[in-house]
């Protein structure tokens, strides 16, 4: 009763499994600070020891600039590619029964355990005019490891599992009378994909995309090995960090990381906005 | 009824009992002095240095032959604990806080930075051993594949057309910033020291490079394990050890014309070993790097001992004479001028990639 009477005045404060709400929140904040909010602000700390001229030349210079549009342009192609190909893998596993089956969904999980510089010399190994597979494309004027194209194969696979374990659980929540019934409707098969399915997905898929970005934007050890690290061509953000980390630069170094942050922070706004929209447009599932 | 009056077999029981949690806050007190002593002595001979990633070898060698000497002299048990990684990485670590009580680093500039940027290593630290600090030394050398199938003999060679060399990014490695300074101190001999042409000379050579890897080892990998490039700017040692590692049926050294005398040096990191009580034995380590016995095991682990007469004549007859040129020479004039000169935030290596 008392419950429900304090539950009243503030929707905020509903009655919860968890004991204690005041405690709970309190944990949950420390814990936050802790663990996210305090490293964060040390960074943008040290990033303040510079002018304002200083931090805008940083952000200005050719070669930030240009390592910046490599890192967040690769990353954005690479969670495309997850996107579209992830959404596959998961719709896979779902709806059909095959030999192997648990087998290869429990394989989606690898690029998560696997430390990602032994995925990037795995990866150099094999595309790398020697290895198995950059033997057959080298000769045809396909040239992957050391190129940018190097570091998207490289972010796609580290981002793989983000996209299939959002997207998997949804999937398994739709209905198959769905489908028959929006074929029975007499709707064709792209008409059911694109009308009936994926606007029931497209929050989980907005989700998984963000986490495969995020996941891609700050990525080093993987990228390192296979991306040839040249200036203005193939060197990523994160190890231009690390070159001012090298040079004692600290403050430099942060710049570069609060202008990393603050890029994603503003994409990451923009993409919730659009889910958002896409939300009230297509209703909650 | 019974349970009234304790019978004589809940007393025993409860008299064994109580022995029991005796013999254990015993055994736990005990165990907690001899922890408590253990930590002190354990403090007193463990000795930590941090070191860059190819001396691996050659330290676990040399930390057993000063333990072996160190009980020999004293009575005193050391242990001596390693770390490596690149040479920047790890003199930052000690800035921030790694307990080190030496370093033994690939380049001068790193421990000026822990003295700059943390005061925990004396100003004077180049002036309190031999040779400058440094008690072996390396030079940069050509690994080509067997038959030098490019015919590549100098450092021009390296700026021909369809060339390609493989060397790390002196931005994150202490060899490619030795192997740069190799080819500079050529080309500026070459070209009278005009300084347009030498760095045009450098321009065209980081041209010819693929791959820029982050380290000395990766770099090897790149050009030994991937088949990339015609030649590797490599560390002496490490061009010698790939060399034994793999077999001399499938890489040769190349010697230049000319090339740096890399100092790698080693200091006493004041501020640890004053806090920690370790000094001494600290001092002792790296007098004994300068002593016959650390002298030959430098020698058998590729690297050129300050007093090559130490080393065994098999070691020796390994590093061939040439022209090497010091960081010290007027052409360079010490780290304090090159390291923000040519490898700093806009230095020259960054405008030889300036758009």
């Amino acid at each position: 009763m008392a419950a429900v009477a304090a539950a009243a005045p503030g929707r905020w404060r509903r009655p919860g499994i968890l004991p204690g709400f005041g405690l709970t929140l309190g944990f949950a904040l420390t814990y936050l600070g802790l663990i996210v909010l305090i490293p964060i602000a040390a960074l943008i700390l040290r990033t303040t020891t510079l002018t304002w001229a200083e931090f805008a030349a940083i952000a200005a210079s050719e070669r930030v600039v240009a390592a910046l549009r490599l890192s967040f342009g690769a990353s954005l192609t690479a969670a495309a590619v997850n996107l579209v190909f992830g959404t596959v893998v998961a719709w896979v596993l779902v709806r059909y029964r095959f030999p192997g089956r648990r087998v290869l969904d429990a394989m989606v999980d690898l690029p998560f355990a696997l430390p990602t510089a032994v995925a990037g010399i795995a990866l150099t190994a094999l595309l790398s005019r020697n290895g198995w597979i950059g033997g057959i494309l080298e000769p045809m004027g396909l040239k992957v490891a050391y190129t940018p194209a190097g570091i998207v194969v490289a972010l796609v696979f580290i981002g793989l599992p983000f996209v299939v374990r959002t997207v998997q659980p949804v999937i398994e929540e739709i209905d198959r009378e769905v489908e028959e019934a929006s074929a029975s409707l007499g709707a064709n098969r792209f008409q059911t994909v694109f009308r009936v399915l994926l606007p029931s997905l497209t929050p989980a898929l907005m989700t998984g995309f963000v986490l495969a970005l995020a996941r891609a934007v700050g990525e080093y050890g993987s990228v390192i090995f296979i991306a040839g690290n040249i200036p203005y061509r193939t060197e990523i953000a994160p190890l231009l960090i690390v070159i001012r980390l090298e040079e004692f630069d600290y403050a430099g170094a942060t710049a570069i990381a609060t202008l990393m942050l603050l890029i994603s922070f503003v994409m990451f706004l923009v993409i919730n906005l659009i889910q958002a929209w896409a939300r009230r447009r297509f209703g909650d599932v | 009824m019974r349970a009234a009056s304790p019978s004589p077999q809940t007393v025993r029981a409860a008299g064994r009992g109580s022995r029991l949690r005796n013999g254990l806050a015993t055994a736990t007190f005990t165990a907690a002095i001899m922890l408590v002593l253990s930590v002190v002595a354990f403090a007193q001979t463990t000795l930590l240095n941090v070191s860059y990633d190819p001396t691996r070898e050659l330290y676990r060698d040399f930390n057993a032959a000063f333990a072996a000497h160190w009980k020999a002299t004293t009575g005193d048990d050391v242990t001596v604990r390693q770390s490596h990684g690149g040479s920047g990485a790890q003199a930052r670590a000690v800035i921030d806080g790694l307990d080190a009580d030496v370093v033994t680093l690939a380049m001068q500039s790193d421990v000026d930075a822990i003295v700059q940027n943390s005061g925990k290593i004396a100003e004077d630290w180049r002036a309190r051993l031999p040779n400058n600090a440094a008690p072996y030394t390396s030079t940069i050398v050509f690994l080509v594949r067997r038959g030098n199938p490019k015919g590549l003999k100098d450092w021009d060679d390296l700026v021909k057309e369809g060339v390609e060399v493989v060397a790390p990014n002196p931005k994150t490695s202490g060899a490619a910033r030795w192997a740069y300074l190799a080819a500079w101190a050529f080309a500026s001999e070459a070209f009278g020291g005009d300084t347009a042409k030498v760095r045009d000379f450098l321009a065209r050579l980081y041209r010819n490079v693929p791959v820029l890897d982050t380290a000395a080892r990766g770099s090897t990998t790149t050009f030994v394990q991937r088949g990339i490039g015609d030649v590797l700017l490599a560390w002496e040692n490490e061009a010698l050890l790939a060399i034994e590692e793999l077999g001399p049926d499938q890489f040769e050294i190349v010697m230049p014309s000319m090339s740096m005398l890399a100092e790698p040096v080693v200091a006493v990191v004041d501020a640890n070993v004053d806090r920690k009580g370790t000094r001494a034995v600290a001092e002792a380590y790296l007098n004994y790097l300068y002593a016959p016995e650390g002298q030959a095991i430098a020698a058998r682990h590729f690297y050129r001992p300050y007093r090559m007469q130490d080393a065994a004549p098999e070691d020796a007859a390994r590093f061939p004479q040439l022209k090497l040129v010091r960081i010290d020479d007027p052409i360079f004039g010490g780290w304090a001028k090159v390291q923000p000169e040519h490898f700093g935030d806009g230095g020259v290596f960054d405008q030889i990639y300036r758009r």
